[in-house]
């Protein structure tokens, strides 16, 4: 069974239809991609799939039901929870209370030993636990977003251009984290602008432009389409 | 292993030592006060009625973050639904049992009522609103005498039922182990447990999973609710137990005052409290709690003793009492501010918060 199915996707935003027509697909464990230019509705995308957003037409499917209509906080309880463009860290929260307050929603007692995990897999955050997101670093605050994501044991994670604004030494340390989570086992949609590198981590990947999807396929075939290598990859004929 | 165990035992012993110690200053205080005079008395259980409203104002404006300029309209709803329900008025006398807690909930429903139009708004513009929302309270109360007399206007209501409890008459002085309980002794009594139940749910809601959401809320909203927090109903939860403290108050306000009007509702009781509130620490229970005590007994305070202080200084009365005891007061409140913007006594993040705006 198909852990996401997004078909027919509309999206209004902004008084304009910022997506016309999205269908996608994850399976459960499976690492996707979602890259496009600026513009090309990748956020809008994201936003309607985790209930930020209204869909304007079509259906989301998630674990097998409509999840359309379905506001945010309901669905992070079921899993689905998102790491936004910008962070949203809670700038005067300690990075342990900010990791903290990611398990809000679950009420098992694995918490204790996730803290622990995300420490070992961001040794940063372990350096820093005692100061407040505010004074982090952009890296530091990126880190610190995708480990209070995974504190709430998710089944999807949806994650916005993590990489925007990040030295690169960063971006490294960022998406190791990425990789070893989809290793765990999580569901990962991932939205990027730098082509290049989501294509090297995901699977599977989609091109969108102008709201719809215009390729698709595993990363590796899109990595040598031409369309993709002229448009994405600043590499020309 | 031998200083590791008996630190904290030492320790605790400290604490237990106080808090006997607190407590019997708390027990014997009234008669010390009595002593004084049984004005200070009744200063006290009004002081400890602006401790109940500060601590329930500190939910909606500590905890939640959320800015009520309105909150006295709920004390309000607390006062006039005891006194409808326990005086002459309509003829009913229920007991204080049953109308306090009545009170109360009608108190919830107005907050939930102030809470749902506003769940967007945030700031400035909520603030506005609740303002709003406390004058029209305050001003339904003084129009609804016509066509069906309710409220009774501007007049407000008298011989309101003083609290009977068992065979205790709260408004008769009676003897007990050859103590003269009084009125207002009984009534510190009665309050002070009250308190000591309402600061009980304080702490423990600070330290709380709804003390961490709306913690998270205070914070950002938006990411609150990426965390799975149902971030509407939180707040109307806020609103509600605000609320519901503040009804409790104005029930017992009604009981020992024997006579409300819509006068004792005015916007500057609402600013007094959230002075408390701000003063004394936003989102700290203690906090609150001190800054309500200080703000009550100050002024008091101040008008027992400029006068004779003015004499022996200058040989005569310069200023008025009145005048310089509101003028002394609102310096006070500056320096506090300046000093110590984040209250006396805060809260640790509150006062990060207030550090790095």
């Amino acid at each position: 069974m198909k852990l996401l199915e997004v078909s027919r996707l509309k999206v209004n935003y902004g008084g304009i239809r910022a997506v016309k027509e999205v269908d996608l697909e994850l399976a459960e464990g499976e690492f996707a991609c979602l890259i496009g230019a600026n513009g090309a509705g990748k956020t809008t995308t994201l936003k309607a799939i985790c209930g930020v957003l209204p869909a304007a037409g079509g259906t989301v499917r998630y674990a097998g039901e409509s999840i359309g209509g379905t506001p945010a906080f309901a669905l992070v309880r079921k899993g689905l929870v998102m790491v936004p463009e910008g962070r949203g860290i809670f700038p005067q929260l300690t990075v342990e209370e900010n990791l903290r307050m990611g398990a809000y929603a679950r009420a098992d007692a694995g918490v204790a030993g996730d803290l622990e995990r995300m420490y070992a897999l961001f040794p940063r955050l372990r350096e820093r636990r005692g100061q407040t997101g505010g004074t982090l670093s952009g890296g530091e605050q990126q880190m610190l977003a995708i480990g209070r994501a995974l504190m709430g044991r998710p089944r999807l994670l949806l994650l916005d251009e993590p990489s925007m604004g990040l030295a690169p030494i960063m971006v490294e340390k960022v998406f190791e984290a990425v990789r070893s989570a989809s290793r765990a086992g999580v569901t990962i949609l991932l939205v990027e602008q730098n082509a290049r590198l989501a294509l090297s981590l995901a699977a599977r990947g989609y091109v969108m432009e102008s709201g719809a999807i215009t390729i698709s396929g595993d990363t590796a075939s899109l990595a040598a389409d031409p369309r993709v290598r002229a448009a994405y990859l600043g590499e020309g004929e | 292993m031998n200083t590791g165990s008996a630190r904290p035992m030492r320790h605790s012993a400290a604490i237990w030592g106080g808090t006997v110690l607190l407590a019997v200053a708390l027990i014997a205080l009234p008669f010390a006060l009595t002593a004084v005079g049984t004005a200070w008395v009744r200063i006290t259980n009004l002081a400890i009625l602006f401790v109940l409203l500060s601590l329930g104002l500190n939910i909606v404006v500590g905890f939640a973050g959320l800015l009520d300029l309105g909150y006295i309209a709920f004390y309000a709803v607390g006062a006039y639904a005891y006194a409808l329900l326990a005086s002459p008025h309509f003829g009913v006398h229920l007991p204080f049992w049953i109308a306090v807690p009545i009170g109360a909930a009608i108190a919830a429903v107005f907050g939930i009522l102030l809470g749902a139009p506003t769940l967007k708004l945030r700031g400035d513009y909520l603030a506005i609103v609740t303002l709003g929302f406390g004058e029209i309270v305050r001003i339904i109360l003084n129009n609804l005498s016509q066509p069906i007399n309710i409220t009774n206007g501007p007049q407000g209501i008298t011989l309101i039922d003083p609290i009977r409890l068992g065979g205790i008459d709260f408004a008769k002085t009676e003897a007990f182990l050859g103590l003269a309980f009084s009125g207002p002794v009984k009534y510190y009594y009665l309050l002070l447990a009250v308190m000591l139940a309402v600061i009980f749910i304080g702490v423990r809601l600070q330290n709380s999973r709804i003390g961490r959401a709306w913690e998270a809320i205070r914070e950002d909203e938006i990411a609150a609710r990426s965390m799975g927090i149902n971030t509407a109903r939180i707040k109307l939860l806020a609103f509600a137990m605000g609320a519901t403290f503040g009804g409790i108050a104005g029930g017992m306000f009604s009981a020992i005052q024997g006579f409300i009007s819509p006068e004792s509702f005015v916007l500057v009781e609402s600013i007094m409290v959230l002075s408390m509130v701000v003063l004394g620490g936003m989102g700290n229970v203690w906090g609150v709690v001190l800054g309500a005590v200080l703000l009550s007994f100050v002024p008091e305070l101040l008008r027992y003793t400029v006068e004779p202080v003015q004499r022996t200084l200058f040989g005569r009365m310069l200023i008025e009492p009145e005048v310089i005891r509101m003028l002394l007061f609102g310096l006070a409140l500056v320096l506090i501010m300046i000093f110590r913007p984040a209250g006396i006594w805060p809260s640790a993040v509150r006062k990060r918060e207030l550090a790095h705006p």
